[in-house]
């Protein structure tokens, strides 16, 4: 089976769970042990290539101007651990089948189960280091999530997080140490960097690298100083500490160690780093071990010293070590995950893991109690059983390794952290199974069925058939380690086997049993000891470490961002002010290469309107009406300013949006106060000033620059007026830009267009249904209300004005192609002329009378520029190809059909819409409760013979 | 003529800019659009100043004046349009809401202070 398949399969595997919840766990459980399985024997379909030494690729580049290919790469060490992970996995489907209790959500769990197992099969397969980076935050976040699963338990909760924030910081720093690697070797795929042992080794940025490496690795496999997270974790449901954190993920980390064993290893850092790091963890964790009382802890610490144990055998850098560790993850995978799935056992029959409250199971839970042996022994190193057989050879290793110039320093540690290993196996085994049967368990102990035992079963039965004839595991073992030595080192010739004669190893292996016998003997007052001494608890530190960066963030955020907008406007000012400034002051400014052209007077009056308009509302921005009525001018002014500089399209949209802008602020201003306090003092007015013209200054230096020089290299301006014509189909080359050559801009924009005209809307409907709707509709109006409020000649002169705008905004419309003008243009007007009947009659009498909602003439202007554009892919034309003809209706003189014109209609209705749902909803927040909607056009109607009831009384006072 | 148009973007943008930092979002409103006169017109003016040559294409005419930072602006100023009015929205409803229409938050000191006081 293609390597892709074998990946993919648990990914799209994780969608079957959850659909078949319904059907019930069975079928749920079912699925999931399908999709593993078929995974597993497409796995298996790969394994004579194997066998036969060769290294199976499958390639699909993604994006490789990145060097970020989809590249898997099946070799001995990938087929191993994929073996471990797909074959463990199904152990454990099984398992969870019946571990889970009723009211779990068991397709939830499969689905995140599938999903932590692609990821796995990914790290281990993927042949392009930023792909495997991929994967290894995946099993992060999948194993976040299984850790948490019961989310009902704090502790559940709080494991995750702690996982998931260790191992997503040692991620984030492996990417750097992987992206480094990648630089010296120029290559992010694995089967290149591994060619390169010396090229690596050599670069002075390999030790930053190994660094970044080895705490992506540490914190994922649990090494001291990051080895707290993993007892942590234990709060998730029991298959889950059995597959994550024995037999997989904690093993991502010593994968990467012996994945990258030829190009890393062999030098005095990695030798050091690991061996010591190894070498700590190992002897603490064991220790810690001993003295947990709940059965989870207890494996969970005795893993991290396991973890540790082959850390360190991968850092002594020889063959040999590297053969002991290939050798003891298969056996530690083999026994410990059957010890956890035992624990899960005891948990589940007899409701606790407190090993206080147990004792005695032996004649109640004779399977169990077999299989924990079993397990447990092998673990301790007794012979005949597997876990014998890597210790020894990982004690032989020891004897040819000196740390620090100290011969007898790892030998030594090495026998003392099996010796507190044996011991921690030796109690799990009589505290928990041994001694009196007790009568107050918090349930009824008794084997389960065959469901719950039979995967540790079979785990078992391996670990004594591998223990009993190791000769039956060596090929393979050798074949895994010739894969992970990658050429750089000789598998070792040593042959397994029970009896090596009397070695060195032996004698420590019978040290450390004997030791870790007498140790439970004095176990009791050991206990007191160890209680009775303080000791750093990693949580606390932890959780204060977090707490600390927190409050960091946010005296770092607060003291940033206080909520002054006023000072960010400054800092930002004055910070452009000083970069434009710094690039003034460095670079070289060339001649002027334009004459400046002379100011007629009308010009200058212009100018000068413009100038005493602005200067104006600087000065009287209190008086806020004032204030509206003077940015209009400097509005009108630019308009002019634009016909009177070629730019009659801009002349027309200025205009129109200027009054379309000026009516929305009269709508705001109908609820906001009047004028502006003093509120700011003296000296701060001054500085504001003194930053503005600075700004003005630089802008206008700036502006001034600019226009007496031609640009440095021929604008792209030539091509549009070269083509506008031909290729256009239209004269006014403006509008062509928009529609045509530019029109995947223009969509764009109606788009931004029609989410700010929704947007606007979105909060009205806030601010209507929240408390400040009975402030509106209780308002009482801070002006006298005029007498006539819709006044007749108001209303009859927009109704007669009406048609004849449609019609001017028609023609706008229509000859935008080719004369100023064009959808934005005509949109603006339309809108106008719809506003009017607004004003003259009210926002009741008009919007009773429109029978479009604004929302969907944006959508329809969307859709049909949208359309339009789709409509080029039918004639194999990129999206927005326009296109047209000339036709010719006898009546009619020849006119030009183009599809750009159905583009400008999608622009024209969007911004129609877009304009009116934004003053629509302005004029929705007046309404008030004691004004009723009058069913009349106007107030006086001399038409009419009833004066309205509801005619609001003259004014008097203030007249 | 190009003294004109760049003294007028530098007024209005001096304008714009002192207004900007006023303390109430009235004022900041109207120094934005000040802002954005003098923005649209800068962009404008990237075309250099042409008088009388509109980029309307007739038989015979050679110079025209350059078409694209027109459509450029044509966009912008219809985009600054519903920019222009997003912001008056929020900002009236923040008024509507607190009966408060400054633009910065009260630091923690006078709010504490202001609930002091009857």
């Amino acid at each position: 089976m293609s390597l892709f398949f074998i990946v993919a399969l648990p990914f799209l595997g994780a969608l079957l769970p959850g659909l078949m919840n319904g059907a019930g766990r069975a079928a749920c459980a079912g699925v999931t042990f399908t999709v593993s399985l078929a995974a597993f024997l497409g796995l298996m379909t790969n394994l004579p290539s194997v066998l036969a030494g060769e290294v199976v690729m499958a390639r699909v580049d993604w994006m490789p101007v990145l060097g970020l290919n989809f590249t898997l790469m099946l070799d001995g060490l990938g087929f191993f651990f994929a073996m471990l992970i797909l074959g463990i996995g199904l152990l454990i489907i099984a398992y969870a089948r019946h571990y889970l209790a009723r009211g779990d959500n068991m397709g939830e769990f499969f689905t995140y189960l599938l999903l932590f197992q692609g990821a796995m099969v990914g790290i281990v397969l993927s042949d392009n280091i930023l792909l495997l980076l991929v994967f290894w935050e995946l099993t992060s976040l999948s194993s976040f999530l299984l850790i948490g699963y019961w989310k009902h338990l704090p502790e559940g909760r709080q494991g995750a997080r702690m996982a998931l924030t260790v191992t997503g910081m040692g991620g984030l720093a492996m990417i750097g140490g992987m992206l480094i690697l990648g630089q010296i070797v120029g290559s992010y795929d694995l089967s290149v960097i591994l060619q390169n042992r010396e090229l690596i080794q050599a670069d002075p940025m390999y030790v930053p690298a190994l660094i970044l490496i080895l705490l992506g690795c540490f914190t994922k496999s649990a090494q001291f100083p990051f080895h707290f997270w993993l007892p942590h974790a234990m709060a998730a449901p029991t298959p889950v500490s059995a597959y994550l954190h024995s037999a997989t993920m904690v093993k991502a980390g010593i994968f990467l160690m012996a994945r990258m064993w030829p190009v890393l290893s062999g030098t005095p850092e990695w030798f050091v780093i690991v061996t010591s790091a190894g070498l700590i963890t190992m002897v603490l964790g064991a220790l810690i071990a001993i003295f947990k009382h709940d059965l989870k802890a207890l494996l969970a610490f005795s893993t991290v010293s396991h973890l540790g144990l082959i850390t360190m055998l991968l850092g002594t850098g020889t063959a040999f070590g590297a053969m002991a560790a290939v050798f003891h993850i298969l056996n530690h995978a083999t026994f410990k995950a059957a010890l956890f799935m035992s624990a899960g056992i005891v948990d589940h029959e007899t409701h606790t893991r407190d090993i206080r409250r147990l004792g005695g199971l032996r004649t109640l839970m004779p399977i169990t109690f077999g299989i924990v042996t079993i397990a447990a022994l092998s673990m301790a190193g007794i012979p005949f059983l597997n876990g014998f057989l890597s210790k020894e050879m990982m004690l032989e290793e020891t004897t040819h390794t000196t740390l620090f110039g100290i011969w007898w320093l790892v030998p030594a540690l090495a026998t003392f952290g099996s010796l507190l290993s044996a011991a921690y196996c030796f109690r799990l085994i009589g505290h928990t199974f041994l001694g009196p049967v007790r009568d107050n368990y918090p349930s009824k102990p008794h084997d389960p069925g065959f469901g719950l035992w039979g995967p540790p079963a079979f785990l078992v039965v391996l670990v004594v058939v591998i223990g009993v004839a190791p000769f039956l595991a060596e090929p393979f073992v050798k074949l895994v380690t010739a894969s992970l030595l990658g050429g750089e080192a000789e598998v070792p010739k040593a042959y397994f086997k029970i009896w090596h004669g009397l070695v060195p190893a032996l004698f420590m292996s019978v040290a450390a049993v004997v030791g870790g016998l007498l140790l439970m003997g004095v176990f009791k007052p050991l206990l007191r000891v160890w209680e009775s001494t303080p000791r750093p608890e990693a949580k606390v530190i932890f959780e204060g470490l977090i707490e600390a960066a927190a409050a960091l963030a946010r005296r770092f955020i607060h003291t940033l961002h206080n909520g002054a907008f006023t000072r960010y406007a400054m800092i930002g000012s004055v910070a452009i002010i000083a970069l434009g400034l710094h690039a003034w002051s460095t670079g070289t400014v060339g001649a002027p290469t334009r004459d400046p052209q002379s100011a007629s007077v009308v010009a200058i009056a212009g100018w000068a309107m413009l100038v005493a308009a602005t200067g104006g509302l600087v000065v009287m921005h209190r008086n806020r009406l004032l204030s509206l009525i003077l940015i209009g001018i400097v509005g009108l002014m630019v308009s002019i300013g634009f016909v009177f500089l070629s730019a009659p399209d801009l002349a027309m949209t200025q205009f129109t949006v200027e009054v379309v802008t000026i009516i929305l602020l009269l709508l705001a201003l109908n609820f906001l106060p009047n004028r502006t306090p003093i509120e700011s003092t003296v000296l701060r007015r001054v500085r504001d000033a003194g930053v503005a013209v600075a700004g003005g200054l630089a802008t206008f230096a700036l502006a001034y620059h600019y226009l007496l020089r031609d640009a440095v290299s021929t604008p792209i301006s030539e091509f549009h007026l070269a083509n506008s014509y031909k290729g256009g189909g239209g004269t006014n080359v403006v509008n062509v830009i928009l529609v045509d050559f530019r029109g995947f801009d223009t969509y764009g924009e109606i788009i931004v267009l029609g989410i700010a005209a929704l947007l606007i809307y979105a909060l009205t409907e806030t601010l209507l249904s929240g408390p400040v709707r009975a402030r509106l509709l209780n308002r009482l109006p801070d002006q006298p209300r005029a007498g006539d409020m819709h006044p007749m000649m108001m209303v009859v002169l927009t109704r007669v004005i009406m048609p004849v705008v449609l019609m001017v905004g028609f023609y706008i419309f229509l000859r935008g192609h080719n004369e100023p003008g064009g959808g934005f243009i005509a949109g603006l007007i339309v809108s106008i002329a719809v506003v009017m009947q607004y004003m003259a009659s009210g926002f009741a009498w008009t919007s009773s009378r429109l029978r479009y909602p604004y929302h969907g003439v944006i959508g329809a202007g969307v859709l049909i520029a949208g359309f339009t554009g789709i409509g080029s892919w039918f004639v194999g034309k990129p999206f927005l190809t326009s296109d047209f003809t000339y036709v010719r209706i006898p009546p009619f003189e020849k006119f030009e059909l183009a599809t750009a014109a159905l583009f400008d209609l999608g622009v024209f209705l969007a911004v129609v819409g877009a304009v009116m749902l934004s003053l629509e909803s302005f004029s929705r927040l007046a309404h008030r409760a004691q004004d009723k909607d009058s069913e009349h056009p106007m107030d006086i109607d001399p038409s009419r013979d009833d004066p309205p009831e509801d005619q609001p009384k003259p004014v008097t006072e203030g007249v | 003529m190009e003294l004109l148009v760049a003294s007028a973007i530098g007024i209005m943008t001096a304008g714009g800019l002192y207004l900007v930092l006023r303390l109430r979002t009235f004022p900041v409103i109207l120094g934005m659009s000040l802002l954005t006169y003098a923005v649209n017109v800068f962009l404008f003016a990237s075309g250099r100043l042409t008088i009388g040559a509109p980029p309307i294409l007739r038989d015979g005419v050679e110079i025209y004046t350059d078409p694209l930072p027109q459509a450029l602006v044509l966009t912008a100023i219809v985009i600054s349009f519903g920019m222009t009015a997003v912001v008056v929205m929020i900002s009236l409803g923040a008024f509507l809401g607190s009966d408060d229409d400054h633009v910065d938050d009260l630091l923690e000191e006078e709010v504490t202070s202001a609930e002091g006081t009857p």
